[in-house]
């Protein structure tokens, strides 16, 4: 699955009418199966990127197309992952990973093989039939993993998904989530703002300029997995990757 | 809080009431208990040709089913409407705040006018009793339903249908439950006011006033606890489907 990003800006109009200048002139080939982190201070507009990919925000101008065919809207070889909670309580954690193949009419017993899958795939068979207030955030945010992954897209759209998690479980979840797409082969564009995060996990890290948000540079990280995040490599691309952020930031204050 | 100590107070008023009505000794202010008691163990029995308690309490019960059944039948799908578009709800919400503070008992005059004396004037006014509560709890259900949830249904490619059925009414559940628990407590008093209106002959509430003109009080505070009961009985059942279904709301976060 090959996704391509041209001269996308995305202009929002605030509430006194002035414009927002939140993305300006991104262009971003991405490879099959390729693991992408957007880093990127706060408010640079990571989030407006991967909603406007995920076919949830539209786009000022510029293209976004998934093997040359045109993306306008919520694609079904996309499957999205969000920051804040977003299981439906209602439902049972067998019924939240449903959910996306009901939608689309898969009958019954393929839904329930689905299920069973995916449930097992991110360890949490035992709790088919509990409901999401029984589980922990990090139990949670797997859930939603499988939800997404049950409808097998070709590329997972996540956005911060382990930001309101604790270190221990967030390091945990980002180990579980390679082995996932070791195991599964998905193209993932994963949203960070931690450094340390994007560079335990990306192939390549887009590093994004704040207001408005441009791309300041793409960097491939070649290390192999799994990483050590106290080896002498890891640490000396940390650092670099730090440094182009601050001198970033630094840049807007000069402003 | 033990279970007995709930029982000392009405025990006290039971005593109370005893004594007064022993002090006034005049059952056309104020019955003995034993009268009223005798009335309510015989629920079978005939009323002075008007019925008997369980017949007329069915009657009412029937009403009120059948005017809350159209209010609520109107209500839901208007609110999740007025919910779902900011357009929608601009176009018909001052109509209905105007409406909404007018008690349905208001309304009986031109029920009359409309509808003349029977079961239609009766249930309109049971009918404006449980709308706008079910409407007003309806629309704020609808309204704060998390855009994360619609979002996620959109992402899976969910149309206007799919996110109705599968997110926007389960999620606003909770709250339009509410609303009719309310709107039945409303449609009850209305049942039993709507029933006082003239040339009615039979529920409840009829047989409480019968019970005033032909003088015997027991008949109409019999017939007062039995409208307690019932809605108590049935704000009971609700308030346990609620338990059961919609806990998830309470225990979030
Ligand atoms: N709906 C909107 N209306 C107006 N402005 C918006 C809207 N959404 C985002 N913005 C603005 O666009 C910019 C980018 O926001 P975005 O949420 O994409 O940033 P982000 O990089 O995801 O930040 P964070 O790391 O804090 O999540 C911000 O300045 C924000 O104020
Ligand atoms: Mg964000």
């Amino acid at each position: 699955m090959r996704l391509c990003v041209q001269h996308l800006t995305k202009e929002f109009t605030g509430t006194r009418g002035e414009r927002i200048q939140a993305l300006s002139d991104i262009s971003l080939d991405i490879e099959p199966k390729e693991f992408i982190c957007l880093l990127g201070p706060s408010g640079c507009g990571k989030t407006t990127l991967l909603r406007i990919i995920g076919g949830l925000e539209k786009a000022t101008s510029g293209c976004i197309a998934i093997n040359s065919h045109h993306v306008s809207g919520p694609d079904p070889m996309m499957a999205m992952i969000f920051q804040e909670y977003s299981l439906f309580p209602w439902r049972t954690i067998r019924d939240n990973i449903a959910f996306g193949l009901e939608i689309r009419n898969i009958p019954r017993e393929e839904r329930e093989k689905a299920v069973k899958t995916y449930l097992s795939l991110v360890g949490l068979t035992e709790f088919a039939d509990s409901y999401p207030y029984e589980l922990s955030g990090g139990m949670r945010q797997r859930v939603a993993v499988a939800r997404a992954l049950a409808i097998n897209p070709g590329i997972l759209l996540m956005d911060e998904p382990f930001g309101a998690l604790d270190a221990q479980t967030r390091n945990m979840m980002q180990r579980e989530l390679l082995d996932i797409w070791e195991k599964t082969k998905k193209t993932i564009i994963f949203v960070t703002h931690s450094v340390d995060e994007a560079v335990f996990l990306a192939d390549r890290i887009v590093v994004l300029t704040p207001r408005p948000g441009t791309i300041r540079d793409i960097i491939p990280i070649d290390l192999p997995r799994p990483r050590d995040r106290t080896s002498e490599d890891f640490l000396r691309i940390r650092r670099f990757v730090l440094s182009l952020i601050d001198e970033t930031m630094a840049k807007r204050e000069d402003l | 809080m033990r279970w007995y100590t709930k029982l000392i107070l009405p025990i006290i008023l039971i005593f109370v009431w005893e004594v007064l009505a022993i002090l006034i000794g005049n059952e056309f202010i104020l019955p003995r208990i034993e009268s009223v008691i005798e009335v309510l163990f015989r629920p079978l029995a005939n009323i002075f040709g008007q019925g008997s308690l369980v017949e007329n309490s069915a009657v009412s019960i029937f009403r009120v089913l059948l005017g809350f059944l159209i209010g609520l039948l109107a209500a839901i799908p208007l609110g999740i409407f007025m919910g779902r578009s900011d357009a929608v709800e601009e176009f018909v919400d001052p109509v209905i705040q105007v409406l909404r503070p007018i008690p349905p008992i208001a309304w009986l005059p031109l029920a009359l006018a409309w509808f003349k004396i029977g079961l239609a004037g009766i249930i309109f006014i049971i009918f404006i009793g449980a709308f706008f509560p079910v409407l007003i709890n309806t629309i704020d259900g609808v309204k704060r339903v998390s855009r994360t949830w619609i979002e996620t249904a959109c992402t899976f490619g969910a149309k206007e249908a799919q996110l109705l059925s599968k997110v926007v009414v389960p999620a606003a559940m909770p709250d339009i439950w509410t609303g009719l628990r309310v709107g039945f407590g409303i449609a009850w008093m209305s049942v039993v006011a709507a029933e006082m209106l003239p040339g009615t002959t039979s529920g409840l509430g009829f047989l409480i006033l019968f019970g005033l003109n032909i003088g015997q009080l027991q008949v109409t505070i019999a017939g007062m606890i039995v409208i307690g009961l019932i809605g108590l009985g049935i704000d009971y059942l609700m308030k346990r489907v609620e338990m059961r279904y919609f806990s998830w709301k309470g225990l979030e976060k």
